[in-house]
């Protein structure tokens, strides 16, 4: 079984479109892993039932019992996240801020703070339209630790993969640098940059791939809209030869991409025309490249 | 005035939105543009000043002094984060994983645990005409884009007077850096564009602003792709749309040069100042 994690650094650049039509080629022998559980998006393309849920439990959360607050503030002293604000002449827990840390449980005299479970999302096995089975997320509102969900969707699609004898999991992995693509990098065998002809998707292109280096995991690049700045093209692509990335494909600027997103469709269903031909061609080089 | 430019959604646009906003209205006073995008900051790319400040973000993390330590185990156990682990002869400390909440170092009886400065990130000032701009970024390998968020936002506020306009390129998502970035906005400018993946992921960043209590507005990018689901979103939710940019391939091929598309595009700059005079008029503008 073999993980291929598909990022981008810079978001829009079609990453999740491919990433579903991938899904779509690979059919049933592949498992999804949808990692960009801050704004879940695959699923509009590819269906799933939503079959089983379980809810996710990830960090703490304080909790005052005012019957036994005697107000003394060393909880408030000790909190390096203003989370415990003076409301009413009584100190609250402010849940967006507080971090879960626990010191003030560990400094309030008399046991009036508690810390509780926090659900912080939840996360879904379904069976998609192709048949084939996908792993989703949803966060809960300004939850913390998406990495921990990402690690949980990531750590869940393998475990199908490898008990129903799947040959690939496909990841649609997390935007940026931090904790969340951190997560959805590790264990990866081969990671597809989806990048666009921009100076921002430049930019972004090279600080993520500083981050697949630590990493040590074999790329490729899809240059999508690659037509829009023939020069920053080029450039990527010098980029990517000094770097020893594979140039999986360069693909149009289409607006087949948000067509076939309106009609809930990966592009390799909707498209009939050379579109489809490329990401066909550029699903067979991933798989040989893997 | 402070407004937070935020999408559920990466690439729909608010570096393209806060760029021009903040160019736009420099030409009639002091404005501060922050990237608070610290993981992928891209709205230097589009503001050519001069450099006028840099320094070194920190966060604080315990390092552990052997000869101090008795091994007693308590840091292990008041650590929430699992950074500080107890072997059979050694602390060993995951500084990508603490969240400098001080319990180890001040709960330690031995005091073997003092809190030290770790570099996270840089931060960097420039400077062209009317407009500052402020960004940091997050050193790779480094976790956490909290921290340095928090610490850049009270660079600014230490930095700039109130009055200044103040305009922050927020993370894209709904999870914890975003909140960080937009929680202390007058107002939030949520940008989105008009197909499946924007509907969905402005009904997250809308939920999410309403958790928060922000008045916002929302953005519509690349308006003409897609359908009118999202316009229709609106009407039903009541969220005011401040504005429709246009889906016009030359706006992309600006764009992909770092160029800024109001003074190129005058339909853009009549949007920027629809805007604006929204904001002016619900939120107070510059007081």
């Amino acid at each position: 079984m073999k993980e291929i994690v598909v990022i981008s650094g810079k978001g829009g650049t079609g990453k999740t479109s491919l990433t579903a039509s991938f899904a779509w080629l690979g059919g049933e022998n592949v498992v999804v892993a949808d990692c960009d559980v801050d704004a879940a998006d695959m699923h509009l393309l590819l269906q799933p039932d939503f079959k089983h849920s379980e809810d996710f439990y990830s960090g703490e959360v304080a909790q005052i019992h005012q019957e036994e607050c005697i107000q003394c503030g060393k909880c408030a002293d000790v909190c390096r996240f203003d989370a415990i604000p003076v409301v009413d002449g009584k100190y609250v827990i402010d849940e967006i801020s507080c971090e879960g840390c626990g010191y003030c449980p560990r400094v309030c005299p008399t046991d009036a703070i508690t810390m509780e479970d926090q659900l912080s999302g939840k996360c879904f096995i379904s069976t998609i339209k192709t048949g084939a089975t996908m792993v989703h997320a949803r966060l809960g509102i300004g939850s913390e630790n998406s990495g921990k969900l990402v690690a949980k969707v990531k750590t869940e699609a393998k475990d199908v993969a490898e008990k129903t004898e799947k040959d690939y999991v496909i990841v649609d992995g997390s935007p940026g640098v931090g904790c969340p693509v951190v997560s959805s990098l590790s264990g990866a065998h081969f990671v597809v940059l989806v990048t666009e002809p921009s100076v921002s998707g430049l930019h972004d292109l090279k600080r993520v791939y500083q981050l697949v280096k630590k990493f040590g995991i074999p790329a490729g690049c899809i240059i999508n809209k690659s037509d829009l700045n023939p020069e920053m093209s080029a450039q990527i692509e010098s980029f990517l030869a000094d770097e020893d990335i594979v140039l999986i494909n360069s693909l149009p600027y289409d607006e087949t991409f948000t067509k076939a997103m309106t009609q809930g469709q990966t592009i390799v269903e909707f498209d009939e025309g050379p579109l489809k031909e490329k990401i066909s061609e550029s699903w067979e080089v991933i798989k040989k490249a893997v | 005035m402070k407004i937070a430019i935020a999408s559920g959604k990466g690439g729909t646009g608010k570096t393209t939105l806060s760029t021009n906003l903040s160019a736009f209205l420099a030409e009639q006073g002091k404005v501060v543009l922050t990237d608070l995008d610290v993981e992928e900051p891209n709205s230097g790319l589009f503001v050519n000043g001069t450099l006028q400040h840099a320094e070194d973000k920190f966060k604080m993390i315990p390092e552990w002094e052997q000869e101090k330590c008795t091994l007693c185990g308590i840091c292990q156990e008041v650590c929430n984060y699992h950074a500080v682990i107890k072997m059979a002869d050694q602390i060993m400390i995951f500084p990508e994983l603490c969240h400098s909440c001080y319990a180890c170092s001040e709960l330690c009886p031995e005091e073997a645990l003092p809190m030290i400065p770790q570099k996270m990130g840089e931060l960097k000032q420039f400077n062209v005409n009317n407009l500052f701009f402020v960004e940091s970024r997050l050193k790779i390998g480094e976790e956490q884009a909290v921290p340095l968020i928090k610490q850049t936002l009270q660079y600014v506020d230490a930095q700039f007077p109130k009055e200044i306009i103040k305009i922050y390129d927020s993370p894209p998502g709904t999870s914890c850096p975003v909140i960080e970035a937009t929680k202390d906005a007058d107002f939030v400018i949520l940008i989105t564009e008009p197909t499946p993946f924007g509907l969905h992921d402005l009904s997250l960043a809308v939920e999410t602003m309403r958790e928060l209590k922000k008045s916002f507005g929302v953005v519509i990018n690349r308006y003409g792709i897609g359908n009118d689901d999202v316009l229709a979103y609106c009407e039903k939710e009541k969220v005011p749309v401040l504005a429709k940019i246009p889906n016009d391939r030359k706006i992309a091929e600006l764009y992909s040069r770092g160029e800024l598309i109001y003074r190129k595009v005058p339909e853009v700059k009549q949007q920027l100042d629809h805007i604006w005079k929204y904001i002016e008029t619900t939120a107070g503008g510059r007081q």
